[in-house]
């Protein structure tokens, strides 16, 4: 109880130990410059919520922390060690669907295991065992397309945290889903990352979600040449309950002052189209 | 009854035509020495049926089908994965290719029977240039159609190179190239019957270039139905080995259908 206590307490200090750190990195494609000069902390288990106007090269950072890509300038860390390739360190839940389609639930999740080499008979109780955490007993055998959409999400979820990677990226991670699922999985996930906080950068344009799970929300300028504007810490008290923290009053101040920093952009977005 | 309608007619055109030619035979309007009578062809396949000598020639001709298919879609994936790979590799290569695949592969034949001699490899060698390229090129869009997303998220859960090959690599080559056995199978019957009409001593193209040999149009008629039996069989066996799990279907456009359109009938 204690140690819980002392947990939720640590994330709301600015002082936490920083796991990523992304140190004054532009990244471009050829002339074309996505963003310039970002910098950002994210402590150890601090829930980061990016949000900015499409197109503002939110998913670039997050490639940038995964190795995906590498910065024109700059440097991103991850726990003190420069990122110089494809990190395996961290979990990557898409926007759209990475799951193998010639592979089972159960094969999918027991991927990033078998590629560490894990002994089959530890990898076994392993994956049934996170498969039942995301609601998945008795799916092993499905394939992806024999799944919803909500589902395969799951077995994502499934595959990216078994590794206990220590940070999760999310590039909008449930946008593809209707809004019912949606609110399930966020709460799914919420109980989640509670268990064992990690470090979380999540990429959204949904500011509801992004104030709603985050602890700290950050709001990028309109691209090209996206900056980071604005950084709003969230005070809510967890665990929380999404979709019913949007009647919560603080939530409604919040959403207010990020809406005030975000809707400047968003039509600076719309009028350079 | 829609069905059973079809099947009538079918019967029915089938009697007609076949009736009228051996009528036409018969009553001597038809040359019996370039059209020979229905009833003069049976006999002869069935001459041939129950010959045990007979099952040579298509033993021989299903061996070269068989190992021209194996090899050339051993060769068509290997090369297919390796240049879906390096795209710098497939633009270098890419006019050779062309050039090749632009030869109409008949003309090889002579060149096959000089290199390989009359026997059975030359037939071989002739139906994996023809099921190579089918192969080569289904590969090679398998592996660059392969998600960008997929591929990083595998990469991420810590893959290798060679975990990269077998987990995902191969796996979506294997879809396009399912989609595409009945195509290439094909190929490899075509590749091996002129390969043996044009130069052999045994197989189902010998019989029928024997019989224009010997101006036997009965033998060549006969030669023309064991042959689209044979195709047929195969088209058959293929069609319970083609009810492949569904998830090997290839992204994006599942159960391509049939080729031949024999399917489309049921």
């Amino acid at each position: 109880m204690s140690i819980a206590a002392a947990k939720i307490e640590a994330v709301s200090q600015p002082g936490l130990p920083p796991m990523v750190t992304i140190d004054d990195v532009t990244m471009a494609f050829g002339s074309f410059v996505a963003v310039e000069n970002v910098n950002l902390t994210v402590g150890n288990g601090e829930f980061l919520s990016i949000v900015g106007p499409t197109g503002c090269g939110k998913s670039t950072i997050l490639n940038a922390i995964a190795g995906l890509l590498k910065p024109a300038k700059g440097e991103v860390s991850i726990d003190g060690a420069p990122v110089k390739s494809v990190q395996n360190n961290i979990g990557y839940l898409f926007q759209q669907d990475a799951l193998l389609p010639w592979k089972t639930a159960f094969q999918n999740v027991e991927l990033g295991l078998m590629f560490r080499g894990v002994p089959v008979e530890e990898r076994r109780v392993k994956v049934m065992a996170w498969l039942e955490k995301v609601g998945l007993k008795g799916f092993e055998g499905r394939f992806p397309h024999q799944l919803s959409g909500g589902q395969r999400k799951r077995v994502q979820m499934a595959q990216a945290l078994i590794t206990e990677p220590k940070v999760i990226l999310m590039d909008e991670p449930f946008s593809a889903l209707d809004i019912h699922t949606r609110h399930l999985m966020q709460n799914e996930l919420l109980r989640l990352w509670q268990e064992d906080r990690r470090a979380v950068v999540m990429i959204t344009h949904d500011l509801e979600e992004a104030i709603a799970l985050g602890d700290r929300v950050v709001v990028l300028a309109a691209g090209p040449r996206s900056r980071v504007i604005e950084s709003f810490g969230v005070d809510l008290e967890r665990p929380r309950n999404v979709s019913e923290i949007k009647l919560d009053p603080k939530f409604m101040t919040l959403y207010r002052d990020i809406w005030a920093s975000l809707r400047g952009e968003v039509e600076k977005s719309y009028a350079s189209r | 009854m829609q069905a059973v309608n079809v099947r009538l007619i079918q019967v029915a055109l089938l009697t007609v035509l076949l009736g009228g030619w051996q009528l036409g035979v018969t009553t001597g309007v038809i040359d019996r020495f370039f059209f020979p009578a229905p009833l003069d062809i049976v006999q002869q396949v069935i001459t041939w049926v129950i010959d045990p000598g007979f099952y040579k020639h298509v033993g021989i001709t299903l061996s070269e089908t068989v190992l021209g298919y194996l090899i050339g879609t051993g060769l068509g994936v290997a090369a297919g994965v390796w240049l879906g790979l390096s795209p710098f590799t497939a633009r270098i290569l890419d006019p050779f290719i062309k050039a090749i695949n632009a030869i109409p592969r008949v003309v090889l034949a002579p060149i096959f029977v000089l290199w390989l001699g009359l026997g059975l490899w030359s037939k071989v060698a002739l139906a994996v240039t023809l099921v190579f390229f089918v192969t080569f090129f289904n590969a090679m869009q398998g592996v660059r159609e392969v998600n960008p997303v997929v591929l990083s998220n595998t990469r991420i859960l810590g893959a290798r190179r060679s975990d990269l090959l077998r987990h995902v690599y191969f796996p979506a080559a294997a879809s396009w190239i399912l989609s595409s056995l009945r195509t290439s199978v094909g190929f490899a019957v075509v590749g091996a019957i002129i390969g043996e009409y044009l130069g052999a001593s045994a197989g189902l193209g010998y019989l029928i270039a024997r019989a224009e040999g010997n101006f036997d149009a009965v033998g060549v008629f006969a030669g023309i139905i064991i042959l689209a039996v044979f195709v047929l069989i195969i088209d058959l066996l293929l069609d319970c080995r083609r009810k492949a799990p569904d998830h090997l279907a290839p992204q994006g456009r599942r159960r391509t259908p049939g080729l031949s359109g024999s399917t489309n009938v049921r």
